[in-house]
């Protein structure tokens, strides 16, 4: 069934659209990613225009973040003070990541900066996925836990806070360069960054693994949510119908998806899902170095 | 190209010549189409319009040159920006833009023999008929750019995409007398007036034309989602994520109680 899509102005197949969101539902319920940075490059290549893709992304985000926030909230397992601390990064990244999205967007080279931004996020988190689950096969036991600095340069930036549930003393800078970072992936390519974060505040903050997730998905929420207002009142371009599809499909295969996961052995997967991300990553490079057939793009031209 | 020149003189003064000889209006079209009004809605996928109509004439058939005729069906023209991609450091970026001031957002004629039969150059300029035509660049580009590379690239483009289309031989005449034919509106449509414009030519000019509007238009939920998405930008934005969130939590309240039964 064609509908048509108010904001994209496009004609799509909404089975197709429902389709693709279950599938990126799937994979995100079996891995436990957003899916926002596998999700938005299908949506290039089914003719969705970047612009819209990624602001209509940041919204479905938003929505299917909620209902983990929640979750996280009642078992008590978000850091608030520090969620506050990278959202306030994280704001301030959104608004800049806008800022440079509509300037470009201006002189015409917002798909590049959208597409570059993928083949290079792309190509690094899938070739560490999958060296890190070849490896993971290879010695099926036997890990070493990441011996964790105790001090070091972090701990004597000024600013110091206190972080209760993290247990942590430590400057606000990190956290908030950290959350800048965050906002301006998000607002450029309509992803939620917990791919970044999660390690981050792992590694680089030393908070405990248990309110790493419920604080990331309450600092993406909020950014997200914003970078959809702001993309909606400068570009004009979150697509209402094709979020509500996508996240019908999305939130549905994440169900299925959980539960598939929960059965099946995490290497393999891990390692499935690391080609998945090359394969897109290099669809998106291979678009940008073959000489398209048309050389010649046509824009608005200012006024509807 | 001087002789062309010298016979399209001779043509224009035949041309006179007949307008003299001939009483103004000595055949009249009568038209009409199969809808005047077309209604985007969520599930438009293009609409055809039927445009027929009959040759009125107050006295017998002249004997003159065949009759042919030509429909034109024009969407709302815009500015739109053209931008060229190169080879840069690799990859293919978009180096050159030059503003094309207006081009029609949707452009269709359609004849009743070849297009050269239907219609002579002469009155193609006149009348602005075939696509080229329709295009206006008035702005300087800057230097060293060709325009015309990026106005036919416009025609290629919205060609390629079905929006600019000629097809010849695409009106049934019957008899010199009733005319039809079908234009189909493809689903990427822009709002707006669309003028509609029918000549009947004789050996090539024009003799007789009509022309009316059919009026495409968003309708119900589209429409309301695209104005309040511009107008009122903050109020659409909030709406979208409230909405959003209230679909993923329905649907996953849904899939869970599916599930348990």
């Amino acid at each position: 069934m064609q509908i048509y899509l108010p904001i994209a102005e496009v004609s799509v197949n909404a089975f197709l659209l429902l389709g693709l969101g279950g599938i990126v539902g799937i994979l995100s319920g079996m891995f436990g990613v957003g899916g926002g940075f596998l999700m938005t490059p299908l949506l290039f290549f089914i003719g969705i225009p970047p612009a819209v893709a990624v602001a209509t992304e940041a919204n479905q985000i938003v929505a299917s973040s909620f209902s983990g926030v929640l979750a996280h909230f009642k078992r008590k397992t978000v850091d608030l003070r520090m969620g506050l601390v990278l959202l306030i990064g994280g704001l301030v990244g959104a608004a800049l990541g806008v800022q440079l999205f509509n300037t470009l967007k201006a002189i015409g080279q917002v798909d590049l900066l959208v597409k570059l931004s993928y083949v290079v996020f792309l190509g690094i988190i899938g070739a560490l996925m999958f060296v890190e689950s070849l490896r993971a096969i290879m010695k099926t036991r036997g890990g070493a836990v990441p011996t964790r600095r105790k001090h070091t340069w972090l701990h004597n930036l000024p600013f110091k806070m206190k972080f209760r549930t993290s247990g942590l003393y430590i400057s606000v800078i990190p956290p908030l360069i950290v959350g800048v970072l965050v906002g301006i992936l998000a607002a450029i390519m309509g992803v939620g960054g917990g791919f970044i974060m999660v390690p981050a505040m792992i590694y680089l903050l030393g908070m405990p693994t248990k309110v790493v997730v419920g604080t990331s998905l309450f600092q993406i929420i909020f950014v997200t949510a914003f970078t959809t207002l702001l993309h909606a009142t400068t570009n004009f371009t979150v697509d209402m119908g094709l979020a509500v599809l996508l996240l019908v499909g999305g939130v549905v295969g994440a169900q299925i998806g959980a539960r598939i996961g929960v059965k099946l052995k995490a290497e393999q997967l891990r390692i499935l899902l690391a080609i998945m991300v090359l394969v897109v990553c290099g669809k998106l490079a291979f678009d940008l170095l073959l000489m398209p057939s048309e050389l010649y793009e046509l824009g608005a031209g200012g006024g509807h | 190209m001087a002789q062309a020149g010298g016979t399209e003189m001779i043509r224009i003064a035949l041309a006179f010549l007949m307008l003299m000889i001939l009483p103004a209006r000595a055949e009249e079209i009568v038209a009409g189409l199969s809808q005047n009004r077309v209604s985007i809605t969520a599930t438009f996928v293009g609409s055809e319009i039927l445009i027929f109509g009959a040759v009125k004439r107050d006295e017998p058939m002249p004997d003159a040159d065949p009759l042919q005729v030509v429909v034109v069906v024009e969407g709302p023209s815009g500015p739109v920006t053209v931008r060229r991609k190169a080879k840069r450091y690799g990859i293919w970026v978009n180096v050159d833009a030059v503003k094309v001031d207006a081009a029609p957002s949707f452009y269709a004629v359609a004849t009743s023999a070849s297009l050269a039969d239907s219609i002579s150059q002469l009155d193609d300029l006149r009348h602005n008929v075939t696509i080229p035509q329709s295009i206006r660049m008035v702005g300087e580009a800057e230097e060293g750019l060709n325009p015309r590379d990026f106005a036919e690239a416009v025609v290629r483009i919205r060609t390629a995409a079905g929006l600019y289309k000629l097809e010849e031989n695409a009106v049934n005449l019957t008899q010199d007398t009733l005319f039809d034919t079908r234009i189909l509106l493809p689903a990427n449509l822009t709002e707006g007036e669309y003028r509609t414009r029918i000549y009947l030519t004789r050996g090539g000019y024009v003799a007789s034309q009509y022309e009316t509007v059919i009026n495409v238009q968003k309708v119900g939920l589209e429409r309301w989602v695209f104005n309040l998405a511009h107008e009122q930008p903050l109020i659409y934005g909030l709406l979208s994520l409230v909405i959003a969130i209230a679909a993923g939590w329905g649907a996953s309240a849904i899939f869970r109680l599916i599930l348990r039964t």
